[in-house]
């Protein structure tokens, strides 16, 4: 604003000279005037070279440096933190999930009451940042206690008390869908379609951040099980059947919002030229249209649609849900990938629309989809922190909810919406069928190895159908299937969050 | 406590900067130099205001009692200045002479705070080249043929600079400076402003298209001195205030035009040739990636301004010293950091209120070679800013040249301030002129 207010002031000099110089003309000076043309030329050009030059500082300020100075390069991060005690992560309900005590020692300690059970998505401080940890720093490492209070500190030698974040994490919710995901590895994101807001977050093998120090060498040891990796921001999976929601959108829109005239006789699989796509488990499904093959997730029936697909279209639709891009996001992500191309051999496509193929995916980016699936196509940008108060509760920032991209049509997530509430009233996530809350969802098997009974098990969906309040995606890694081993998963962090 | 005041104290400097900048554009308003004295005093209390209370939060921290009498004699030198000038030359701009001084004593702040020697030896140098330049409006106004040795500030610009080429000493992979006595001098600085005289001298004397070719021949052996010497930054700077002088004395767009793409061209050669010039571009396209060594720089540099934010860490808050070479090249951004974004916002622009003063004189002049050094100047002046605080920032890629008055640095003090001495002599050559021209009305 500051800034603003000065280039008025250098504008109005400017044009008060030229008012003078236009006085200059009227008594008949007119040679003064273009005499000086060359020199208010040059005058403008540095005076707007330097504007250019304060423009990009105010913005660097305003929009990247919050950013940007959360780095471990950043030498001022151990000056405040020699300063201020670090403040305390806490959930949307006000628990506490990080906190700093001092022992009679004096020594200082970052304490996860919670332990594993926030192991990723709150993260850890001392071997680097990760999570909240990481994504907070900043505002924990700053206090903003009351001046009278910092004055006191400061006569006594006393550190001030680093603000809090309070996250959009919800306990409960958490716990469900960490005891849901079990013993097998994986990860669960459930979010807010409407706002972006991340109510939970799990990845495993998972480990209990309290004991960082003793585990650390051994996990960073142990290449084989990557326990540090937050699977469900960073990890990276074939999408299997819930491809089918972008292959559907790509066939969608190729045939102008109409699909009616679709019609396949399913007899288990689909051989072309020599290449044979199976149904899972050998299913046979029989007589079938557009929505039923979506419901019963037809391999066979999805790899007769690739076939018909204009590869173009295809790849101009995935580059719509985010594949092969850099996701914009705080969060430290991976970048799916698709990398079908236009001239790939119909193997490849029959592979590629079922989401087997070379196309990677990880659960956020699939969640993300899914939340604009059920927000009228629009994508909100995820984020776990709601807000930075000082240690009285005082507010010292609001994160605001925003818009991430437009994926689709209103349309489109409409007739995506009506295929997912049919894969629960009808097809291979009936689980969620007949509670007390409507549910529309995906189910996937991806397959990851030559032994086609190794499968990860996915589900992606949201609840209630009419009015969207949560987005759940899930992981479950060589579980199975989806609609046997994700979809119960799902139900139980439903019922947690309708339970509330 | 000290914490506390260095958190308050930061406030109340940014509160008078912005009232002190507000007044160096309002002093443009009008021309009636008699009403304009409040503004002048209101300055003064605003330029006195913002070095005591960083000096209350420098001695509060330090507790040391030299820092007091250093304080001292900043005050007394700064007083006596502007005094000295208001009292030999009231003809001179009064704008120019409270600019100068408040940035002098930004400058001694945010070097008192990283390095108190190095302050000293700056408050010294600014001590003995404000007595020289005291005299050099007089000898502006009075020497009037400043104009006949033309050929000589091109010939011995020219050599002052290989000699440097050949004999300097190589500082940060560039051959920029003579060693003399302890004290390392820098003759670019000087030599912009000897090249500044040729280029007016040859164009006050014609512009046909002749003239034009010798005086690109004579700027691009400059410039070319410099490149082997691979002092990038001056070598920017001579160039664009050949283009620029050259514009503004033909009048000519074609050579304009002529003369940006030749810089774009020799811009994307050096770009080719030279691999420390590849490895700054690099730096500033993506100095995340980078940040382990060509990144580091500007990396820190951009650290330091984000945790500051609007109004800074307070004086001795911060880590500015994490930046290397941050009293030569990233000044700027050790302001920033303690003093606030805020408070770095108008700094930038006093430095435009002072190129306004120089391009308002330029504007003023009848005499066509006065009217080119006074724009030529100028441009040295800004531009040397733009390149400074643009590459700190991260607009432009970074060319390592100083921040005029508040860097470290003998030769460049010296030079700005000799820069400026020039302008209030053309200040006074104006006033006669303008003297002249109200009698030669009168007599019609």
């Amino acid at each position: 604003m500051a800034g603003k207010k000065r280039k008025n002031d250098g504008e109005e000099i400017l044009t008060e000279n030229k008012a003078e110089s236009r006085a200059d003309r009227k008594k008949g000076k007119k040679k003064k005037r273009n005499r000086n043309r060359e020199l208010w030329i040059v005058t403008y050009v540095f005076i707007l070279c330097m504007l250019a030059v304060i423009g990009n500082e105010i913005y660097f300020v305003y929009a990247e440096s919050e950013t940007a100075v959360n780095n471990s390069y950043n030498p001022r991060q151990e000056l405040l933190a020699s300063k201020n005690i670090r403040g305390q992560i806490m959930s949307a309900d006000g628990e506490t999930l990080a906190q700093t005590v001092r022992g009679e020692d004096g020594e200082e300690e970052r304490l996860y009451p919670y332990g594993s059970l926030f192991a990723h998505v709150v993260g850890y401080s001392t071997r680097g940042k990760t999570g909240v940890e990481y994504l907070g720093n900043m505002a924990l490492l700053n206090s903003n206690a009351a001046i009278g209070e910092k004055i006191q500190n400061e006569l006594t030698s006393q550190k001030n008390i680093g603000d809090n974040v309070i996250t959009t994490l919800d306990v409960e919710v958490q716990k469900a869908a960490y005891d849901a995901l079990g013993v097998y590895d994986g990860a669960i994101i459930v979010s807010e379609p409407s706002t972006g807001r991340i109510i939970a977050m799990v990845s495993k093998p998972d480990f209990d951040p309290n004991e960082i120090a003793a585990i650390w060498d051994d996990l960073v040891a142990d290449e084989s099980s990557s326990v540090l990796l937050n699977r469900a921001t960073q990890g990276l999976y074939p999408p299997g059947s819930t491809f089918k929601m972008i292959t559907a959108l790509a066939y969608y829109r190729q045939n102008g919002g109409d699909v009616s005239g679709y019609h396949y006789q399913c007899t288990g699989s689909l051989t072309n030229n020599g290449h044979r796509i199976s149904c899972y488990h050998g299913s046979v499904h029989g007589s079938l249209d557009f929505q039923k093959s979506f419901e019963k997730s037809c391999n066979s029936s999805f790899a007769n649609i690739g076939l018909s697909l204009q590869l173009e279209g295809l790849e101009d639709t995935c580059e719509d849900m985010l594949f092969n891009r850099k996701l914009n996001l705080s969060i430290p992500t991976s970048q799916g990938s698709y990398v079908l191309g236009t001239d790939a051999g119909d193997y490849d496509i029959m592979q590629t629309v079922i989401g087997q193929g070379k196309t990677q995916i990880t659960p956020l980016q699939l969640n993300m989809i899914t939340g604009a699936i059920a927000n009228e196509g629009i994508a909100m940008k995820p984020y776990l922190i709601d807000r930075i108060e000082n240690y009285n509760g005082g507010i010292v920032k609001k994160y605001e909810p925003e818009k991430y991209a437009t994926l689709m049509t209103p349309e489109e997530a409409g007739f995506l919406t009506g295929l997912m509430e049919g894969v629960v009233e009808n097809g291979t996530a009936t689980r969620l069928r007949g509670l007390s809350y409507t549910a529309a969802g995906k189910t996937g098997s991806a397959e990851f190895s030559e032994n086609k009974a190794d499968s990860h098990a996915w589900f992606t969906g949201f609840a209630p159908v009419d009015d969207p309040k949560v987005c759940v995606t899930i992981i479950v890694e060589g579980a199975g299937s989806g609609g046997e081993y994700a979809v119960p998963i799902a139900k139980r962090v439903f019922d947690a969050y309708f339970s509330q | 406590m000290a914490l506390v005041i260095s958190d308050l104290s930061k406030y109340v400097i940014a509160v008078f900067m912005a009232l002190y900048t507000y007044e160096s554009f309002a002093a443009f308003r009008g021309r009636n130099e008699e009403k304009k004295e409040g503004i002048y005093t209101r300055q003064i209390i605003c330029m006195f205001i913002v070095h005591f209370v960083s000096f209350a939060a420098i001695c509060l921290e330090t507790s040391d009692l030299s820092y007091i009498i250093f304080y001292g004699f900043q005050q007394i030198l700064l007083f006596a200045t502007i005094a000295l000038f208001r009292a030999v030359y009231k003809d001179a701009s009064r704008l120019l002479i409270n600019n100068m001084c408040m940035l002098l004593s930004i400058g001694f702040v945010m070097l008192t705070r990283l390095d108190f020697d190095r302050a000293l030896k700056q408050f010294k140098i600014v001590t003995l080249s404000l007595l020289l330049g005291l005299s050099i409006p007089y000898l502006i106004k009075r020497f009037r043929f400043l104009e006949k040795f033309t050929w000589l500030y091109g010939v011995f610009g020219v050599f002052a600079l290989a000699i440097v080429l050949i004999l300097g000493a190589v500082t940060n992979g560039s051959k920029i400076s003579y060693s003399l006595a302890g004290y390392t001098f820098q003759p670019s600085e000087f030599v912009k402003i000897l090249f500044v005289f040729f280029v007016a001298g040859m164009y006050a004397k014609s512009k046909d298209f002749l003239q034009v070719v010798i005086t690109t021949m004579a700027a691009a052996a400059h410039v070319i001195t410099l490149v082997l010497s691979k002092d990038l930054g001056s070598a920017l700077i001579f160039f664009v205030v050949y283009v620029v002088m050259t514009f503004i004395a033909t009048r000519n767009y074609f050579y304009l035009i002529l003369g940006i793409l030749a810089g774009c061209g020799a811009g994307m050669v050096a770009a080719k040739i030279f691999s420390h010039v590849r490895v700054r571009i690099l730096a500033w396209q993506d100095p995340w990636s980078y940040i382990d060594g060509s990144g580091y720089q500007i990396t820190q540099s951009l650290f330091a301004i984000g945790t500051g934010g609007w109004f800074g860490m307070g004086l001795y808050q911060g880590d500015p010293t994490a930046i290397p070479y941050v009293s030569e090249d990233f000044i700027f951004s050790a302001v920033a950091e303690e003093l606030g974004v805020f408070f770095s916002i108008c700094l930038i622009l006093v430095c435009l209120s002072c190129f306004i003063a120089f391009m308002n004189v330029a504007m003023r002049m009848k005499n066509e070679y006065y009217r080119l050094i006074a724009a030529g100047l100028a441009v040295v002046y800004i531009f040397q800013i733009f390149l400074t605080i643009g590459g700190g920032t991260r607009f432009i890629p970074l060319t390592g040249v100083t921040l005029p008055f508040i860097s470290y640095g003998g030769s460049s003090v010296l030079s700005t301030l000799i820069m400026f001495c020039i302008v209030q002599g053309i200040y006074c050559i104006r006033a006669e002129e303008g003297e002249h021209d109200g009698r030669k009305e009168a007599e019609e």
